[in-house]
């Protein structure tokens, strides 16, 4: 507003000074509005920042405390009662829960999750594949909770006839034995994991599979590639780095989902070599179950097993983000 | 008298032997009809078995048949082709037996009743009640998680576009990235560390908190992407008329991506409106109607969905209960969705013509 004011009513005979005026008025944010809206968003980016460590530094705070207390090893014991005095408690069954229950449900959703965006973006009749993708997405926004819901009424008793069927074939390895009980074990967990983390690992795969050269496919359709080929030649070594990452996005999900896993599993402090006996847990399920019985002490010490999954995420999805940042500079569609 | 016998035995195109369009299907109907008397004579009772050998009769026919006749090239792309199918077919089971389910049960007792009263005396195991309470939790909680988050990941999302050059905009675009990650949980914890430092009692606005943290990451990946799509062009001819920056940004680029923003404010509104395990941690649940966020425990729709499943000890009026509350989660989450990508629809950025 000032600026335009000046410069219509500068009067044109003394270029020189007006000139000086203009290079110290465009020289940074002097004028009050410029200067207060630079500090609002500068602050609220800095904002962020602060979050992030706030969380960091609270997280560690209050672990910090409960670790100290511990009377077993944080890291190697089979136990979590908070409520004793002294308190013993450890998270080893929870890490193994939480990688087990993920790697299962990664096992199963990534190869589906890349058939179905190749299903989208290659086989799939043209007028499908727009609103399947559509539904795709909506489905991305289902709240946990109702996964969780229809996982425990719904999915836990059609599990039994597939837990029988393993139990008899594959019952021999141990993996896959089953002595009874209702299959809320960490089976049944991996295979709702993966139904839910399908629609992002999808949605990513796709936008990477609909970047690749037009150019790459239709030279390989030229030189008389079959369809698969074309997939197998040109789409999967152009996406691969980008199914990855999505792949990374969906275990980043994974680790941290709570309620899902909260509602199915019938939870024990034990670490069991079958995957379709019910028992284990997970970080974020043990948080959300044992919290309501927690004092101040198990409330610290359940932040302290927090704290251990923020840290897990945290590399997960850093990484996850380096491969899609290395993958945006050498791509091959910007060539 | 040669060259005849050669036209004759050579196909009339260049094209080699291909199997007719109806071949699937026949194979298929093989397939089915074969799993099925396997499935009698072996005396196998699961369904699911004699669909698993159809299944697997069905590539192995497919494999065999194109293998003989187009060659084996052509059968593998035959073979990935019907295994895309699967993948496709078995990931749709799931998801609409889980709409279906929700729907089905949820209008059971959905009505008016249901939405306009709180559980107040009822209790977990009795029919009755209603999510009155948990809904006007809900509004309160993501409203005011709305009203942090939104504003400050818009002006960061400014910030990172109009202003970010240097080490800051670098790091808050990378810490913006891996903030989407976080576990909600672990953002409910943050807050329940805070107050547990300062000894306070569950309420209302903590989850809100909570929320808005998880909200913010979304809101500045949204916008950033909407305000890149605002031409250069526009900015440029608003400064050269004399236009503060400030005024620029808030006269010319914003309205431009105003469609989109407000898209991605509400798939992100849709998003924290689902979650559970932080409002578990900080709100706590209340079956009383407490309109006062700001002071003790409130409920929520998610939360109720939890302990109508949880506390209830398989009454099936609780279930019922939390089947509704579903649906109504969902279909609020639904709208949102579909009415922002309406919004993003009509008010794109005219690019061109």
């Amino acid at each position: 507003m000032d600026i335009s004011t000046k410069t219509t009513d500068a009067p044109p005979p003394a270029p020189q000074p007006s000139l000086a005026e203009q290079k110290r008025n465009s020289r940074g944010a002097t004028r009050p509005g410029d200067r207060i809206f630079l500090g609002l968003s500068r602050g609220s980016g800095i904002l962020l920042l602060v979050i992030m460590a706030a969380i960091a530094v609270f997280l560690t705070y209050r672990a910090s405390l409960a670790i100290s207390k511990d009377h077993g090893n944080f890291l190697t014991t089979f136990e979590w009662n908070t409520n004793l005095t002294p308190p013993v408690f450890g998270i080893a069954v929870l890490a193994f829960g939480t990688i087990v229950s993920s790697v299962i449900a990664m096992v199963i959703a990534v190869p589906i999750a890349v058939a179905i965006a190749l299903f989208l973006t290659h086989y799939a009749p043209r007028r499908l594949s727009g609103p399947i993708a559509y539904v795709i997405d909506l489905l991305a926004a289902v709240p946990s909770i109702v996964y969780g819901l229809w996982g425990a009424l719904i999915l836990v008793p059609h599990m039994t006839g597939l837990f029988g069927w393993l139990n008899d074939y594959l019952g021999w390895t141990g993996i896959f034995s089953w002595d009874s009980g209702a299959p809320r074990s960490m089976l049944t967990v991996g295979i709702l994991l993966a139904i839910m983390i399908l629609p992002i690992i999808t949605n990513v795969s796709r936008e990477v599979f609909r970047q690749v050269p037009q150019m790459h496919e239709e030279a390989a359709l030229a030189l008389g590639a079959t369809r698969w080929e074309v997939v197998r030649m040109a789409v999967l070594p152009f996406g691969r780095s980008g199914v990855i990452s999505a792949s990374m996005l969906g275990l980043g999900r994974a680790l941290g989902e709570t309620m899902a896993v909260a509602t199915v599993l019938s939870p024990d402090y034990v670490i069991h070599a079958s995957l379709l006996n019910p028992g284990g847990g997970t970080f974020a399920q043990n948080i959300a179950s044992k919290f309501g019985e927690a004092t101040e002490q198990g409330r610290d010490a359940l932040i302290a097993s927090g704290l251990v999954l923020f840290v897990i995420t945290l590399l997960v999805n850093g990484a996850a983000r380096m491969i899609i940042a290395r993958r945006k500079e050498y791509s091959g569609a910007n060539a | 008298m040669s060259t005849a016998a050669v036209t004759d035995k050579r196909p009339s195109t260049l094209r080699g032997a291909s199997l007719p369009k109806w071949s699937p299907w026949a194979i298929a109907g093989g397939s089915i009809v074969l799993a099925v008397a396997i499935g009698l004579i072996g005396g196998l009772h699961s369904k699911v078995e004699w669909g698993l050998i159809a299944a697997v009769l069905f590539l192995l026919g497919t494999y065999g048949v194109a293998t003989m006749v187009e060659g084996r090239r052509q059968a593998k792309d035959r073979i990935a082709t019907s295994l895309v199918w699967v993948a496709f077919l078995l990931a749709v089971i799931p998801l609409v037996s889980l709409i279906w389910v929700t729907v089905s049960r949820g209008v059971k007792v959905l009505n008016v009743y249901f939405l306009t009263h709180s559980m107040g005396v009822v209790a977990d195991s009795e029919p009755g009640g209603g999510i009155y309470h948990a809904i006007i939790g809900s509004l309160e909680q993501v409203g005011l998680a709305t009203v942090i988050g939104a504003p400050i990941g818009i002006l960061t999302a400014i910030y990172l576009v109009e202003y970010g050059r240097g080490k800051l905009a670098k790091a808050v675009t990378f810490f913006v990235d891996v903030m989407t990650g976080i576990p909600s949980i672990v953002a409910g914890l943050f807050i329940l560390s805070l107050m547990l430092i300062f000894q306070m009692q569950p309420f209302g606005f903590a989850g809100s908190l909570a929320l808005a943290i998880l909200m913010m990451p979304v809101v500045v990946r949204s916008t950033e992407e909407m305000l890149k799509l605002v031409p250069n062009e526009l900015r440029e001819a608003s400064l050269a008329l004399g236009v503060p920056k400030w005024r620029t940004i808030l006269k010319v680029v914003l309205p431009t991506s105003i469609g989109g923003i407000t898209t991605g404010v509400m798939l992100a509104i849709a998003r924290i409106a689902g979650e559970t395990a932080p409002v578990l941690l900080l709100v706590f649940g209340n079956p009383f109607i407490n309109n006062n966020p700001f002071e003790g425990a409130q409920a929520s729709l998610p939360l109720f969905i939890f302990q109508q499943y949880q506390q209830s000890a398989g009454a099936s009026a609780a279930y019922d209960r939390a089947w509704a509350a579903s649906l109504t989660l969902i279909a609020f989450v639904m709208i949102l969705n579909l009415v922002a990508r309406g919004i993003a629809r009509w008010k794109a950025p005219k690019t061109g013509r």
